[in-house]
């Protein structure tokens, strides 16, 4: 359908039309004196309206033809702009971490519960010392990776928080993309908010170098 | 100098006359973007930012000065062209850090960018190495540096240490094209920032300087940066408590920053010390003694009924003037309540100073504040280590020579470099110990009015006075007349042939002439040059404000009675502004606030010092105390003005206010106090929550309030007491403190690193058989210590320093009240 006649069909709300797409759903009165509440009560007990849906699970547990997916053990794919548990990427090039310390995250998270330690390192660089984000008040918005410059902070797609205490503290080293990964070549770019957008390159202004 | 009005963007605005256009923008809110000036400093000219059209012509609004009627237009289409140019010369090859810079957003550089909108780089040049370098407590990354030179100014010009400088590049010259391309300012600009980075200028590798740090303050970009704050926190997390320093009697304006400690620990944590640095600069133990704390989780009530029943005992309260006005209150309180004595010796002796000078000035305090040095053009400095007894006061002496042009003549026993330092200008009078009192008779005889001075003084001064005949040799020009031999063509022959020629010239001859000159006796008591009065005539010329500091060698002085009337008559009948220097702290709110007692008594409580029962904001006592950086409440300041401080962090114990009000006062907080202050010694009925904390775009200051300087009854007797030719000789101690240190609370601080001990000069380290780190015995008539020798090129001359900041080594036994003592060295 083209977009006027979709405007058209959702704006037309008058349910009295004959042609109004609407359809009342076809629902006996209901019962007003005792007796007819008593006659309900009867009829929905001994008709065996229960064995009708026993019959549909028994039914399909025997053909095994299951269209549920079996979670735990099988997990639906996540969508790559999902917003989950953060990870911390590590660069392409050296596999160091992409972090800087800049401390941006910590200072536009809406929630409060980014923490971002850092000091001089022995290479007069910045390190970061300690890092940690309190999921217990994580509201998963994604702010931290939309204001990440280095692409370094983003969403992954662990859901699963369960959890035996409300407070649960990512650390650095957690959300780190682990070593062997990044040499099997498997870490994946976040593609949410915050990402480069595919034809980042033209967009750029080049500044003149005289080398 | 007069009011004028000039208009600015068609805003009629008053101002002085001869001010810079920008100030007077500044002043009336009219923004004129500029990077290198810097307030109260003298224009420095590199960024050309301020580039203003004055009556059609363009000019740089920081060193172009207002006339009557002027018009000024801040911004037309070829000062903007300029500006942005500028700005993108300024973002050629630097570096895309700020994610990483500790300036972390409060940048200059990233503002002004913004501001023209640069969003292109037209030029480029090749960069050279510039990695970063540690020069002790400064971070230095020429990477970052914009070359505004605002770290070399304010060292120059306001500190008076000349540590920094512009250093070569080493850089490719730039392309010539760009000359003619590139708006005329920004590639002259240009072409000068790329030949100059910062350096040192002792050509060391680390900073030998006087560690204030003002450097990093005013650096607009993250290239001076605190090595102690390097990559710890970002700017916005960080907030700001408004406060006053509590290590001097400058009492400058502060803002204490504070951020949790880390991720583990949410206590609050003082992270650095910011000021305002266009109106007020600090010392190192105002930037980096900041830490000096005392940590108390919980009140220790144990202790705190120990406490009041040895209140109920004691007699005595001894304490320092490490104290605000609203606890030297509540002592005052204590004392009529219960009758204690209170003993404070240094305030005592600067109230007994003050007393004595009223009774012929006529007023309560001095008359002039360290505003007037910063104005003056000729000071003078007697009775004071200036450069360690209150560093402000030493920057107002060295801001006068350096921006009025100004002179000065230094008055002190310690031979000091650092004041050597400041230039030609000042000359440096290096007396013997004891003879202030000739000092302050010489500086009546050359500048009081003899007209006006009591006839008994006029004639004492005269007695002074002798002629004599001196030979003095003198230069003269003298015209001689000789025949030279010259080559020249002969007009008929058209040859060349030797001719004698006449010549006049001038020629240099040494003649002695005997001339009458008059012979000042008080010169030479002092041991003044011969040249001295000539020197003095040349840097007199074309000065017409003058301004004294006076210190606390006067105060402690055997003859300080009559030093204290010998400066009222200063006041009174010369020129001369006067400030006196409170010895510590808040020693002039004490000597306000406090009735004060000589001798102590058999049981003493001590406040901040040893006594019998020890209340100590150090955290060495009996009963723990909080620090000046935990406490709210006003302190005075050598500015006489009643400065408001606040709790930059916490402090879970008990305070003096409990121990009042477990005796019966009734106060909630100290604060309370603050509007009883006695204001008939001038303080002011105002509510603590009242007083404001900070400054104008002008610079008015607007922080507590200025005290009401009383009127006191006067005898009208002006007499003053001949002086004694007595003074210290031999090996001679000095209680002084190095640069950076005063108390026990900056010798708490982590990154004041100086170490206690015996203070020897280099100079009389390399005469003697004694080296760094010896440990000798001095001794001295009231005492004897045993303490290791400290080398320090900061003072020269044979005079040992002993300080006090560390109370570990008990200066104070060695003297009697006066500053110096003479005394003996032996090694151990």
């Amino acid at each position: 359908m083209h977009n006027e006649q979709i405007q058209e069909h959702f704006n037309n709300r008058n349910v009295t039309e004959a042609d109004s797409n609407y359809f009342m759903v076809d629902i006996a009165p209901y019962p007003t004196d005792g007796w007819g509440k008593f006659k309900r009560v009867v009829k929905r007990s001994f008709r065996g309206e229960l064995f009708v849906g026993l019959w549909v699970v028994l039914r399909e547990m025997i053909r095994f033809n299951i269209h549920t997916v079996k979670y735990p053990e099988e997990k639906m794919p996540i969508g790559p702009r999902y917003r989950a548990v953060h990870e911390m990427k590590r660069l392409w090039e050296s596999d160091t971490e992409r972090c800087i310390g800049c401390g941006l995250c910590e200072k536009i998270c809406i929630s409060n519960c980014i923490r971002i330690d850092t000091k001089l390192d022995e290479d007069s660089r910045k390190e970061v010392t300690e890092y940690s984000i309190n999921l217990g008040r994580c509201i998963f918005c994604g702010y931290c990776a939309e204001v990440c410059p280095e692409l370094a902070i983003t969403h992954g797609g662990e859901y699963e928080n369960a959890s035996d205490q409300r407070e649960q503290f990512l650390i650095f080293q957690d959300m780190l993309t682990p070593l062997e990964k990044m040499k099997a070549g498997t870490q994946k770019e976040f593609e949410g908010f915050g990402a480069i957008t595919p034809h980042e390159d033209e967009r750029v202004k080049k500044t003149p170098l005289a080398y | 100098m007069s009011k004028i009005t000039i208009n600015i963007d068609g805003k009629e605005i008053q101002t002085q006359e001869g001010e810079y256009i920008l100030n007077a923008a500044r002043a009336n809110d009219i923004f004129i973007p500029a990077i290198c000036y810097l307030t109260r400093c003298s224009p420095t000219l590199a960024c050309r930012l301020c580039l203003v059209e004055a009556d059609g012509k363009q000019v740089y609004a920081c060193n172009a000065k207002s006339k009557e009627g002027m018009s000024v237009v801040t911004s037309t289409q070829s000062i903007v062209k300029e500006r942005r140019a500028i700005m993108e010369v300024y973002d050629v090859n630097h570096p895309l850090e700020c994610g990483v810079c500790d300036q972390s957003g409060e940048c200059e550089l990233q503002n002004y960018t913004l501001e023209m909108g640069v969003d292109a780089q037209h030029y480029a040049v090749k960069d050279v190495d510039r990695s970063d370098v540690d020069w002790g407590h400064i971070h230095y990354n020429p990477g970052l540096c914009i070359v505004c030179e605002r770290c070399v100014t304010t060292c120059k010009d306001m500190i008076g240490d000349n540590a920094l400088k512009t250093v070569p590049r080493g850089a490719d010259a730039l392309e010539a094209e760009y000359k003619e391309s590139m708006p005329k300012d920004a590639y002259a600009m240009w072409n000068k920032l790329n030949k100059s980075l910062i350096g040192l200028t002792s050509g060391e590798e680390m900073l030998d300087c006087t560690s204030c740090g003002e450097c990093a303050a005013v650096c607009p970009v993250g290239a001076l940066v605190d090595t102690h704050f390097i990559y710890k926190s970002n700017a916005w997390e960080l907030k700001q408590i408004p406060a006053t320093c509590g290590h001097c009697s400058a009492g400058c304006q502060i803002s204490y920053d504070v951020k949790h400690t880390s991720i583990d620990n949410t206590e609050e944590k003082i992270y650095r010390v910011m000021n305002e640095w266009n109106y007020v600069s600090l010392c190192g133990a105002g930037r980096y003694g900041f830490d000096y704390q005392n940590e108390v989780k919980s009140k220790d009530a144990a202790a705190f009924t120990k406490a009041i029943e040895v209140f109920k005992k004691a007699d005595t309260i001894k304490f320092t003037s490490t104290i605000t006005n609203e606890e030297a209150y509540l002592l005052q309180k204590l004392k009529e309540k219960f009758g204690y004595r209170l003993v404070n010796n240094e305030a005592k002796a600067f109230q007994t100073f003050l007393n004595d000078y009223s009774e012929i000035s006529g007023t309560k305090l001095y008359g002039y504040d360290l505003e007037a040095t910063h104005n003056a053009n000729f000071v003078i400095s007697v009775g004071t280590a200036i450069k360690s007894d209150n560093p402000n006061a030493r920057y107002a002496l060295n801001n006068s020579m350096t921006v009025n042009k100004g002179a000065g003549i230094y008055f002190h026993p310690v031979k000091d470099p650092v004041i050597e330092g400041l230039g030609k200008s000042i000359m440096t009078m290096y007396h013997a110990p004891l003879q202030e009192e000739v000092v302050l008779y010489l500086i009546l005889d050359l500048f009081g009015d003899k007209e006006k001075l009591p006839s008994e003084v006029v004639e004492y001064l005269a007695s002074f006075h002798s002629k004599k005949t001196i030979t003095v040799e003198e230069i003269i020009k003298e015209e001689i007349t000789e025949i030279v031999k010259v080559m020249k063509k002969n007009e008929e022959s058209g040859e060349e042939e030797e001719v004698e020629e006449e010549k006049k010239k001038m020629v240099p001859k040494k003649i002695s002439k005997e001339v009458e000159v008059d012979d000042n006796r008080l010169l030479d008591i002092l041991g003044a040059d011969d040249n001295f009065m000539e020197a003095l005539e040349k840097n007199l010329a074309k000065k017409d404000t003058f301004a004294l500091i006076a210190g606390a060698d006067l105060y402690t002085h055997p003859n300080s009675k009559n030093l204290a009337r010998l400066l009222a008559l200063i006041e009174k009948y010369s020129a001369f502004e006067i400030t006196m220097i409170p010895t510590l702290t808040n020693s002039l709110g004490v000597a306000l606030i406090c009735e004060l007692d000589e001798e102590e008594g058999s049981m003493r409580i001590g406040y901040n010092t040893k006594g019998d029962f020890t209340l100590s904001a150090l955290g060495d006592g009996d009963l723990d105390m909080p620090a000046i950086n935990q406490q709210e409440g006003t302190l005075t300041s050598i500015n006489k003005r009643v400065n408001p401080t606040n709790a930059a962090i916490g402090y879970g114990g008990y305070e003096l206010n409990d121990i009042a009000n477990a005796l019966g006062l009734k106060a909630e907080l100290v604060i309370n106090y603050t509007p009883m202050l006695p204001t008939d010694k001038g303080f002011k009925a105002k509510m603590f929550d009242d007083l404001p904390n900070h400054y104008d775009n002008d610079g008015t200051e607007h922080r507590g309030y200025v005290l009401d300087n009383v009127a006191v009854k006067v005898s009208g007797d002006e007499s003053i007491a001949a002086f004694s030719e007595i003074k210290l000789e031999g090996t001679l101690i000095y209680m002084a403190n190095p640069v950076r240190q005063f108390t026990d609370f900056t010798n708490k601080a982590t990154n004041l690193d100086e170490v206690s001990g015996v203070y020897m000069s280099e100079e009389f380290l390399s005469k003697s058989d004694l080296k760094e780190g010896d440990s000798v015995r001095v001794k001295s008539d009231n005492g004897e210590l045993v303490a290791n020798i400290v080398s320090d090129n900061k003072i020269s001359g044979d005079i040992i320093l002993m300080p006090t900041f560390d109370s570990k080594i008990n200066s104070g036994a060695l003297f009697s009240s006066y500053r110096f003592a003479t005394a003996s060295i032996e090694k151990v």
